[in-house]
């Protein structure tokens, strides 16, 4: 294939992919933003007002990128692990698998529609809370850049997932048992320094705190964690996931027998 | 002239250990229509998986006109359209979409994947239906569907897995003409099915395989001539109470209007008519009892499975 050619069939994944989401928007696009504006709502307004400053914010500018951030990786995750493991239910994941698209494009192509649905409903969100409170952006790049990478880090996790997954019961068992704790652990609704130093720590061992609160720096300038640091980590988890989920990819777990 | 399809002792075996092919080897030439047959769990599949991407194989190998899947599989499965056994479809997805991402998946631009969509889909009758999900087709759609998907990128080959199980006749003779056309057109076709009656009426050439290996691999026509016995149904218009004598020829009375008349090769059937009209029986139609090439493939695996059960014996 030429790369004008794997570039079509990238493309088709992506269509498709969004294609997918936006038709089942009251499944994907909507229940996110009322758990949101709930958060906002009882945690931001009602919770918040009591509990004061945070990081030198009003508690609900500082949970605002924590959610948002929540947002775009169980939205990126969820995208990838319930599209691909239904292609593999449905075997329709035969489509592709018959076709000359190799599987480094089929990975990509699937990951960056879980991209797309975790910044639509990043975007979503964004714009839910500005009904809360004003977001001023301290440094765009880097809140563009590590809302990227998050989401690409997360459609990644969901697809291998994806692979490993044999009933529906697996599709849903490491966001509720890992992603959604690590989520809460990961200093969405607090500050670490809040924390003892045992459990700062601890703490320090979940790369969902480096996302949140790198972005966090980019709105709000405040960070509990170095933010190069933290880049530099979600880049390596990018690159190893990626050679994970291709390798299982081109080894058929799961799709070939 | 380069095969369409080259396989070289394909064995596969299963994580369980079940050895599904046991090292066949298979040849099938550039705009030929040709029949894999075998009973259930013989091999076919599998087979057709491996050429199709969709099994890894244990060894041996496969070459797609000329180039070795293990080399440039890519490009090998350009030259292929694949219609498998089960609707592998999302459910879920419109019809025309299908079709028209099965073609990007194949590096067509959209304008052009729109345009061989409506062609294939007008072609076999479910361009109405282009809006509709793939669910609310009927069984018979769905399968025209996925052979619309497999020829929307023009392939050289088009491999065929029981394109017709389930359809009802009308349906299935229309997809006979259909298939008949596109090998016509120059398109190989490679088939699997359990109806003999299609692989007789459509394949020029034919594989039998049983239990992972190749029984017989040959003509049509050769094949046919080796069917040692073919039973014909004769309706008689004056009742008998039993089945004529005839000298030579087997017979046996099935009611007071026909009666089973069994040949063996070398008989003819004018000598069997010639005996009848001698008595006085006026023959008013005539059948055949089962299809030939089905008497010929139960032969087959019978006598298979016999010297797989006098090799245990010994």
């Amino acid at each position: 294939m030429t790369m004008q050619e794997y570039f079509i069939a990238f493309s088709t994944i992506i269509h498709k992919e969004i294609n997918r989401f936006t038709r089942i928007w009251a499944q994907t696009l909507l229940p996110p933003a009322i758990t949101m504006t709930l958060y906002f709502v009882i945690f931001g307004n009602l919770i918040g007002s009591r509990i004061g400053e945070m990081g030198g914010f009003t508690y609900m500018q500082f949970i605002v990128p924590g959610l948002i951030m929540m947002s775009v990786i169980t939205n990126s995750y969820s995208n990838v692990v319930s599209s691909f493991y239904g292609a593999k239910f449905q075997r329709s994941i035969e489509e592709l698998l018959v076709s000359p698209t190799p599987n480094w494009v089929i990975l990509s192509g699937f990951v960056l529609g879980g991209v797309a649905r975790g910044l639509t409903v990043g975007a979503i969100v964004t714009c839910l809370s500005l009904f809360f409170t004003d977001l001023h952006l301290h440094n765009v790049w880097i809140t563009v850049l590590v809302v990227l990478m998050t989401s690409i880090l997360f459609a990644l996790g969901g697809f291998i997932n994806a692979m490993f997954a044999r009933s529906f019961d697996d599709i849903s068992i490491v966001p509720t048992f890992i992603l959604t704790p690590l989520t809460y652990l990961g200093g969405v609704f607090y500050s670490i320094s809040l924390l003892p130093e045992f459990w700062q720590n601890v703490s320090m061992l979940n790369p969902i705190l480096y996302m949140v609160n790198t972005f966090r720096y980019g709105i709000l300038g405040v960070s509990d964690i170095d933010v190069v640091y933290a880049l530099l980590t979600v880049m390596g988890f990018i690159v190893a996931m990626f050679s994970l989920a291709l390798w299982l990819l081109n080894n058929g777990k799961g799709i070939r027998s | 002239m380069t095969q369409a399809l080259s396989i070289r002792g394909l064995k596969k075996v299963y994580h369980n250990g079940f050895e599904a092919l046991k090292g066949i080897d298979l040849d099938v030439e550039q705009g030929d229509f040709f029949a894999l047959l075998g009973p259930n769990g013989a091999g076919k599949s599998t087979t057709l998986g491996i050429v199709s991407s969709l099994v890894n194989k244990s060894a041996g190998s496969v070459k797609i006109l000329g180039v070795d899947i293990d080399q440039d599989f890519s490009k090998a499965k350009r030259a292929l359209g694949v219609v498998p056994q089960e609707f592998n479809f999302n459910q879920f997805e419109k019809v025309y979409d299908i079709v028209v991402c099965q073609a990007g998946y194949y590096g067509i631009p959209r304008v052009e994947a729109k345009q061989r969509a409506e062609h294939y889909l007008k072609e076999l009758g479910l361009w109405d239906k282009r809006h509709s999900a793939a669910r609310m087709l009927s069984g018979g759609m769905k399968r025209r569907l996925m052979i619309a998907r497999a020829l929307v990128h023009d392939p050289k080959i088009l491999i065929l897995d029981e394109p017709t199980a389930g359809v009802d006749i009308e349906l299935r003779r229309s997809m006979w003409e259909f298939m008949k056309k596109i090998n016509a057109q120059g398109t190989t076709i490679i088939l699997t099915t359990h109806y003999l009656e299609e692989a007789e009426n459509l394949c020029r050439n034919i594989a039998i395989i049983d239990k992972g290996e190749i029984v017989q691999n040959t003509n049509m026509k050769s094949l046919l001539q080796q069917l040692n016995t073919e039973t014909f149904i004769l309706d008689i218009q004056t009742p008998l109470s039993k089945a004529p004598e005839l000298n030579g020829f087997q017979t046996q009375w099935l009611d007071s209007n026909s009666f089973e008349l069994q040949m063996q090769r070398g008989q003819h059937l004018n000598d069997a008519f010639a005996l009848l009209t001698h008595q006085g029986i006026q023959i008013s139609s005539m059948r055949t009892k089962s299809n030939r090439l089905e008497e010929l493939f139960v032969e087959l695996v019978e006598k298979d499975r016999q010297q797989d059960k006098n090799k245990v014996a010994v």
